[in-house]
């Protein structure tokens, strides 16, 4: 027996990962690459149904109001038209007036929360508005269609007596029901926790210091937010918004449940007449004949880059101003 | 004789504060009350905004008098923002009390053991249940889990754990991801697999969907857990000549887990009431479809849509029932996230 034998030769040092690892970095990368894969596929896939569909319209598509197909017996489409112009302006204008509304609310909230609330109330305040971020839709649309609505139109009909002189308030003719605005409380209620928890979050990363240096100086609590927290968290709470924004232009449901779609552009927010792009999707899909089911799709595709190019910019002002939030 | 210095709090509330602040709460129900009486404003919100804005010029004119100008915007700014608080929390419980209220007239010793194939819409509340919705919503939630987990979790690990090149975009993507509507998924399913592929409806179609609707909430969630586990986990794994695939697997993962089952159950919260892609995908069948991979299938949401949409008083009635009973399930859901989010990292 030699003594080469018994000396082992050498193990050889390298940085190469091991097989395993190698084959554990690969899995787990195309796992996280499946985000991208997905939202790919979602505009490929949209893209190449509706595509038909975007031709024929052209710019028309987002430009005309009216939505209408004529078959004849053997189910051909003799006469099409296909436009979404109405529903893009009631997308518009509800997430708007629920942002509008939603916003103040949140802030004074997530204001009330950081700096008023005693501790135990925080806590259970932070997780009643959590989990009424989690409460599905369906329930915030019949909710508000049985119970909401009568009071909404009640406020609606307010403003019209004592505003009505302002272009956006007028109502001809005298009809409430089922508007852009109730549709824009009910968003409201939807987005008010999304809001507050981002805009909590931004407001528990003003420097401490700095408050401290608010109150030796001799400031009440509201100079003392005028002076450090607002500087601090106004771009974040512009982002939390946005991110509301764009929840409520995606909304489908609830906003179903309480609008009167009509196919006809309408700026009037007290009016109970308006449009949302998802409601269409669900109206329409009933009775849609292929070809109209390309129209969907199509419209699908516009919402979808619509409330995509919403959610990065608020994305981005969120992650601007620090951690991200939900 | 020496004088012994007793402490002095001259912000703590005396009697004579607290008795003032009483007064003016009792003053501004009581205006509030008043108001409402004499002029033709109505409504339950009436009295709460004006006894807020009513306390708000009290205390703050109280305010002014003692103290000046900045102390008065000080507290009338403390009023406005409980205000805001009050009026976040306010739907929520409307709502809370609204479904039980509606809904418990709903519920019946059958619900959990009947489907509806068997009663119309205007039968009496007693035929009928949500057996079918129950198991349809377990079948989706399911195939939805099976699906969105591996992907979910593969996706926080890459960001936490690979850090590879693509980490900041990917970051974003998910982001934007968690912003899809509903109903653009739903679309995407069905342009992409039911008319192409499938042509029919099933569970299984609205599970896709779903899943894309999940995979953003577990992937933050979990990214966010991950980043809690301390680096001192991940180097003694190393140190003990574990392969990082092993230290990931038998470390880090283990240390995780009662934060990636709160991912995963506030997945399924977000989930288990969505609507829209389940109205385009499943069919909504009014019995109970043992196949999830063909043949339409009911589901709570759907039901309910069914039901209201029906709109005789019975429907609106199980509607409610439904609600309630998907509420439910949603709390509970929420409860147990909540309950095991607050042991992020388990022994």
């Amino acid at each position: 027996m030699s003594i080469a034998t018994l000396i082992p030769s050498p193990r050889e040092i390298s940085t190469e990962p091991r097989r395993s690892d190698k084959v554990f970095r690969r899995v787990v990368t195309g796992g996280g690459l499946s985000s991208l894969i997905i939202l790919g596929l979602i505009a490929l896939f949209l893209a190449y149904r509706g595509y038909e569909v975007l031709r024929e319209e052209g710019l028309g598509f987002i430009t005309n109001a009216e939505w209408s197909i004529t078959l004849d017996e053997s189910a051909n489409v003799v006469e099409s038209n296909f436009g979404l112009s109405a529903m893009l302006v009631g997308t518009i204008l509800c997430s708007l007036v629920a942002v509008v509304i939603a916003v103040p609310i949140s802030v004074f909230s997530a204001l009330y929360l950081n700096f008023y609330a005693p501790g135990w109330l925080k806590k259970i305040l932070v997780a009643v508005i959590d989990m009424m971020a989690a409460f599905p839709s369906i329930l915030f649309g019949i909710w508000g269609f049985l119970v909401l609505m009568p009071s909404v139109e009640y406020w609606g009909k307010l403003i019209n007596k004592y505003l009505g002189w302002i272009p956006l308030f007028e109502v001809k003719p005298y009809f409430f029901t089922r508007s852009p605005f109730v549709a824009g409380v009910v968003l409201a209620i939807m987005i008010i926790p999304i809001i507050t928890s981002v805009s909590r979050e931004i407001f528990a990363q003003a420097p401490l210091d700095r408050i401290q240096a608010a109150f030796a100086l001799g400031a009440t609590r509201w100079a003392m937010i005028k002076a450090v927290v607002i500087p601090h968290g106004r771009s974040g709470v512009v982002g939390g918004a946005m991110l509301g924004l764009g929840r409520a232009m995606g909304e489908t449901v609830a906003v179903y449940t309480v609008l009167n779609i009509v196919f006809q552009i309408n700026w009037h927010v007290l009016l109970g007449a308006g449009g949302n792009v998802a409601s269409l999707i669900i109206l329409k899909f009933g009775e849609a004949s292929a070809y109209e089911i390309k129209a969907l799709m199509a419209a699908g595709l516009v919402l979808f880059f619509l409330t995509l190019s919403v959610n990065a910019a608020a994305n981005f002002i969120v992650k601007r101003t620090g951690k991200s939030g939900r | 004789m020496s004088a012994v210095a007793t402490p002095q709090k001259p912000w703590a509330k005396r009697p004579v504060d607290r008795i003032r602040g009483f007064a003016f709460f009792i003053a501004s129900i009581l205006f509030a009350f008043g108001l409402v009486a004499a002029t033709e404003i109505k409504g339950k919100l009436a009295y709460a905004f004006i006894f807020f804005v009513a306390y708000g010029v009290l205390t703050a004119t109280f305010a002014f008098i003692s103290r000046g100008a900045p102390a008065a915007k000080d507290v009338f700014i403390s009023t406005l923002v409980s205000l805001g608080a009050v009026l976040t929390v306010l739907p929520m419980a409307s709502i809370l009390f609204t479904v039980l209220q509606k809904g418990l007239p709903g519920l019946h010793f059958g619900i959990l053991t009947n489907d509806m194939s068997m009663a119309t819409s205007t039968d009496p509340i007693a035929t009928g249940g949500i057996l079918h919705a129950i198991t349809g919503t377990l079948t989706l939630v399911t195939l939805a889990l099976i699906m969105s987990i591996p992907i979910g979790i593969l996706t926080a690990l890459y960001l936490t754990e690979v850090k590879g090149k693509f980490a900041g975009p990917i970051r974003f993507l998910v982001q934007a991801m968690s912003g899809v509507p509903s109903i653009v998924a739903g679309l995407f399913i069905l342009s992409a697999v039911l008319y192409p592929i499938t042509k029919n409806y099933s569970a299984f179609m609205g599970s896709l969907a779903l899943t894309i609707l999940m995979i953003p909430t577990i992937a933050r969630t979990s990214e966010e857990v991950l980043l809690l586990i301390p680096n001192d986990l991940r180097e003694a794994g190393t140190a003990l000549g574990g392969t990082q695939w092993r230290t990931v697997a038998m470390i880090v993962l283990p240390a995780a887990r009662s934060g990636l089952m709160t991912a995963i159950i506030l997945g399924v919260a977000r989930i288990a009431g969505e609507t829209a892609p389940i109205l385009l995908l499943t069919g909504g069948g009014d019995k109970v479809n043992p196949n999830p991979f063909s043949g339409s299938v009911g589901s709570l949401p759907y039901y309910i849509w069914k039901a209201f949409s029906a709109g005789s008083p019975e429907a609106i009635t199980r509607a409610w029932a439904g609600l309630l009973v998907l509420m439910i399930v949603v709390l509970i859901l929420f409860l147990a996230a909540r309950a095991l989010s607050n042991r992020k990292v388990s022994k």
